[in-house]
């Protein structure tokens, strides 16, 4: 049940923007999908998110731009059900959601920390594609639809760390899966 | 039967809780509410334990586990009643670049709107500060004006807060 994207140009790999940078609370401003500079947004947001080990999500925000566009990807990730393989949107809202579950995230902009963050497992959003302006809805459920509302959740300048469920909710990572310093052993 | 308020604090090893809550046990002491975590890589143990002994037998009793690289304290307590909260629990959320005085003027706001905070965490990590706090507000807070108080005090820093009700059904 892939998602048909019109094709995008080449991107380039953006360096990703850390927390406390302002961007990241930012609300994003409302896009022409269609605007070449936009596409080549998406482009770009894809490039690096495929360059990055294990992420599988990333909002314009975080690339320093306070945008409703992102691009999320869980295909073959073991927590995801429904997947709908490359997913760019722009402009995309949350519609329905129900079954709400807790999970443990992570952030490429909060690269340190992880949290416990409650969210709907089964969701319909609502988004324009790149290029065309295409309106498509997505209903989708686990790992997608908590990626779909973290990445909406930057595009509206909220971090994971704004929703976690308690006052020890927040953990420092444990895990990387990439090393951090290229030295370190 | 006494309470004792018992903290350790220091060099971060293997073995610590095991060590403590065996000296405790064989003290006769038994161990109520405890919390231990690592604070930026610092072994940190509070705990409340209740029975026969008395804090100085408790301490000499915890010498041992010193070692030249823990801080042990050891205070009787008068037994605290549990009270119900004040009326609804909220967590604030508080993130943003690390600067002096973050904890102290947030908390300060919640101190004056008469909530209490029952649970806190801060962390450090690079030069974001991130601080949740579970907060007890009594029901004749005004949660709207908290709410713009803690923007405003907020934006002054530079940070980022939210205050959010927290689900609490039971089941």
């Amino acid at each position: 049940m892939n998602l048909t994207l019109p094709r995008l140009p080449e991107g380039q790999v953006l360096d990703v923007v850390r927390a406390p940078s302002h961007v990241l609370s930012a609300s994003g401003l409302q896009v022409d999908p269609s605007d070449p500079v936009i596409v080549q947004l998406c482009a770009d947001l894809v490039a690096t998110m495929r360059i990055s080990p294990g992420c599988v999500g990333l909002a314009a925000p975080q690339v320093g731009q306070a945008a409703q566009v992102f691009c999320v990807d869980v295909s073959g990730h073991p927590k995801a059900r429904i997947s709908h393989g490359l997913i760019v949107l722009a402009n995309a809202e949350i519609v329905e959601a129900s079954r709400n579950e807790k999970g443990r995230e992570g952030c490429m902009s909060v690269p340190d920390l992880t949290g416990d963050v409650r969210r709907a497992a089964k969701i319909t959003v609502v988004g324009q594609l790149p290029l065309s302006g295409e309106r498509v809805l997505i209903t989708t459920d686990a790992f997608e639809a908590r990626a779909l509302q973290h990445e909406i959740d930057h595009c509206n300048g909220m971090l994971f760390l704004d929703r976690v469920t308690g006052a020890h909710a927040v953990f420092p990572r444990k895990v990387y899966l990439e090393p951090r310093d290229p030295l370190a052993p | 039967m006494t309470s004792l308020a018992i903290t350790v604090v220091g060099h971060d090893r293997p073995g610590i809780i095991a060590q403590a809550a065996e000296v405790l046990s064989g003290c006769g002491m038994n161990l109520e509410d405890s919390s231990m975590t690592l604070l930026r890589g610092h072994f940190a143990m509070t705990l409340i334990c209740a029975g026969d002994a008395d804090a100085a037998q408790v301490e000499a009793a915890l010498q041992p586990l010193v070692n030249g690289s823990l801080d042990v304290t050891v205070r009787e307590v008068p037994e605290e009643p549990d009270r119900p909260t004040l009326g609804s629990t909220y967590l604030v959320t508080v993130h943003g670049a690390d600067r002096l005085g973050i904890v102290a003027r947030l908390a300060a706001v919640i101190a004056d709107a008469g909530g209490n905070i029952t649970d806190l965490t801060t962390r450090l990590s690079g030069t974001l500060y991130v601080l949740l706090a579970e907060v007890d507000v009594p029901q004749s807070t005004d949660i709207e004006a908290l709410q713009a108080r803690l923007a405003d005090v907020s934006a002054e820093l530079g940070v980022d807060c939210t205050l959010r009700l927290l689900e609490n059904d039971q089941l």
